[in-house]
């Protein structure tokens, strides 16, 4: 019964450390997306001559490497998220599956 | 080439989801053939592969996640494609064409949602979930009343989603095939039919797969040779784009896309909620065999996403630099011919001629099928799996049952899909995935979001909140400036955003949180008592497989 298997996990410390782990990654990386993001609509709202000022003299503005940056930084960090927990949350996890008593 | 009018709203007014509603009276052209020959070597192809998906089809799991083995590669790819509709790959390039800078926000505006889903949604959904989002949200509450919930939510997204999408395609078969729009709309409700009714997730998965590929090579390729044109240097491209476009500088900087700081923060707000909170997007979640693919899936997805953003924004200054100066692309009034959303289209002609011009015609209507199709199994599994086996049935219907009824509900949706279609020929129908979006952040995404993480959710906070939260989004639209004003032609809109997530989703949270910390209920009790053990499973996966083996 998954039950059992539940009650034996929840007396398990290395449970606990892997949700507190998981959560502060996950936590930590959604809060730099959402600052991120929204710092950037806020500046189209509020101050779009700041993204629209030239970047070295030519016709590129600020906003260009801002906007294509915002793109390549949400591919990477999904990439060290997916990195993170293969390497760590799924050893831990099956540490804690491979404990539980049968 | 006869003068063909196209108008949408975007010409008018700073809607972003009209962008991906192809809307507007369009003239038919003339019979395109090598995009017709080559659409049909799609079909041909897809229906084989079809019929191999049906062959192999047994189980229920089978049927609505193709027995869970696709893998993550795979599942990124067939995410990516249902995110890439045609309406996008085309709307957003015009966008582009049209006013530079605000294509791209448009783009990161959507793409933004996914490295959140991946965070903080993926892995749960995939270790408590079965077939349906509807499965998790339901996990440890009462299933009659969280299923009717979940599934009029999903039946209201695939309707609007579907209508917008089924409109398109045939606005789209007349100015790139030449063919009449009933024949269109008639034409993608039978092929995703058959799609979904004989070779259920499996088939649909490769229909979108395939799709994905062709358009993301397609897409390179212009992209491609838009770069070669100005020798590989960026600047060069912008500095043309600048001194032809009638804007000028103004293409390289934020235009009228966000005017005000409210209207910014609620459209952000329906962007990420709403990505997390659609249907068909969620169901892929459960096509693969575990979290760590689920991750996979999110990770490959975000990938092409953005990949497939940043071609669009090549291609959109392409468009203004290569098709500016060429007047065979242009009517009598100085408009691009076939309206701002074709620029990808004639773009893809003035670099690859009249063959490429017809593989991305091609591409570009497999595109809305294969969306299409993925939406239909959607709404066909909640009439099948979550009404009538979970709570018409309380779960004792057999897989043969299930699956007849699935494929009845496939049948009904597609022609109810077709009759719309016709019907909204003419309609304005650029609220509607703005709608869809807003319904997914204010019922489907609160529910759920709150199932996995809050201990005190109950039945009756969800189901009074999840409802709430749907109408409010429904009513804040109708009566919002979109709807009330553009086109129902009153002078001023009683709720005066264009976005009203920001409201409803707020709404939705507030009315969960406050019904269910008021429950008192022995029921209550019961169901926040639950919650340990969901969680235990939520983050390690124990029992997810038993369940999937059902």
């Amino acid at each position: 019964m998954s039950a059992e298997r539940y009650e034996q996990v929840k007396q398990n410390p290395q449970f606990h450390q892997l949700v507190k782990q998981r959560s502060r990654w996950a936590w930590s990386l959604a809060s730099i997306i959402l600052i991120m993001y929204f710092s950037f609509i806020l500046l189209i709202a509020f101050s779009p001559e700041w993204l629209g000022q030239s970047l070295s003299g030519g016709v590129i503005t600020i906003g260009i490497p801002i906007g294509v940056l915002i793109i390549l930084v949400a591919i990477i960090l999904t990439g060290v998220y997916v990195h993170k927990a293969n390497k760590d949350f799924d050893r831990i996890n099956q540490e804690i599956i491979s404990k539980i008593k049968q | 080439m006869k003068v063909a009018l196209f108008t949408i709203s975007i010409l008018f007014g700073s809607n972003v989801w009209a962008v991906d509603a192809l809307s507007g009276a369009v003239e038919q052209q003339a019979l395109n053939i090598p995009a017709v020959v080559m659409f049909l070597i799609f079909v041909t192809a897809t229906l084989g592969i079809t019929y191999w998906a049906s062959k192999r089809m047994r189980s229920t799991s089978d049927y609505y996640v193709a027995g869970g083995g696709i893998t993550g590669f795979q599942n990124g790819l067939a995410i990516a494609g249902d995110y890439m509709s045609a309406a996008s790959f085309l709307g957003i390039s015009g966008l582009v064409y049209l006013s530079g800078y605000d294509g791209l926000i448009y783009s990161i505006g959507f793409l933004i949602g996914w490295p959140l889903i991946l965070f903080l949604v993926a892995e749960r959904l995939r270790n408590l979930g079965r077939y349906t989002f509807a499965d998790v949200v339901s996990y440890r509450l009462e299933q009659l009343p969280i299923r009717t919930l979940s599934a009029f939510g999903t039946l209201a997204v695939v309707a609007l989603y579907l209508i917008a999408q089924m409109v398109g395609a045939g606005k789209l078969i007349q100015l790139l095939f030449g063919l009449p729009y009933q024949y269109a709309v008639v034409m993608v409700g039978v092929l995703m039919v058959m799609y979904v009714m004989f070779g259920g997730m499996l088939a649909t998965t490769w229909v979108q797969i395939i799709k994905a590929v062709l358009l993301l090579l397609g897409a390179s390729f212009i992209a491609f040779m838009v770069l070669k044109h100005v020798d590989f240097d960026l600047n060069t491209l912008f500095e043309q784009a600048v001194s032809v476009h009638p804007k000028g500088l103004d293409i390289m900087a934020p235009g009228g896309l966000i005017s005000d700081p409210v209207s910014a923060i609620s459209l952000g707000v329906a962007l990420i909620f709403g990505t997390a909170g659609l249907p068909h997007i969620l169901m892929r979640f459960f096509t693969v065999s575990n979290a760590k693919q689920a991750r996979r899936s999110v990770f490959f997805a975000t990938g092409f996403i953005g990949y497939f953003y940043i071609l669009t924004f090549v291609i959109g200054f392409g468009a203004i630099v290569l098709l500016s100066k060429n007047p065979e692309f242009f009517d009598n009034n100085g408009l691009l011919l076939g309206g701002n959303n074709m620029a990808a289209i004639h773009l893809s002609k003035a670099v690859g001629g009249d063959f490429f011009l017809g593989f991305i015609s091609a591409v570009a209507f497999a595109t809305i099928l294969a969306v299409v199709s993925g939406l239909t199994l959607a709404g066909a599994s909640a009439i099948s799996h979550d009404l009538y086996a979970c709570v018409i049935k309380k779960g004792n219907s057999s897989a043969k049952q299930e699956i007849r009824v699935s494929k009845i509900a496939t049948v009904i949706l597609g022609s109810v899909a077709i009759f719309l279609g016709i019907l909204f020929e003419d309609q304005n129908i650029a609220f509607m995935v703005g709608l869809a979006f807003a319904i997914a952040a204010s019922a489907n995404f609160p529910t759920l979001i709150l199932s996995m993480y809050w201990q005190g959710l109950t039945t009756r906070g969800a189901f009074i909140g999840g409802f709430t939260g749907l109408l409010t989004a429904a009513v804040l639209v109708i009566v919002g400036p979109i709807v009330w004003v553009d086109i129902l032609g009153n002078e001023e809109a009683l709720f005066p955003y264009k976005y009203p997530a920001l409201f409803s989703v707020s709404i939705a949270f507030l009315c969960i949180w406050f019904f269910s910390i008021t429950d008192r209920s022995k029921r209550a009790e019961n169901e926040r008592k639950k919650f340990e053990h969901q969680f235990i499973r939520s983050q390690t996966g124990i029992g997810a497989h038993d369940a999937a083996d059902h």
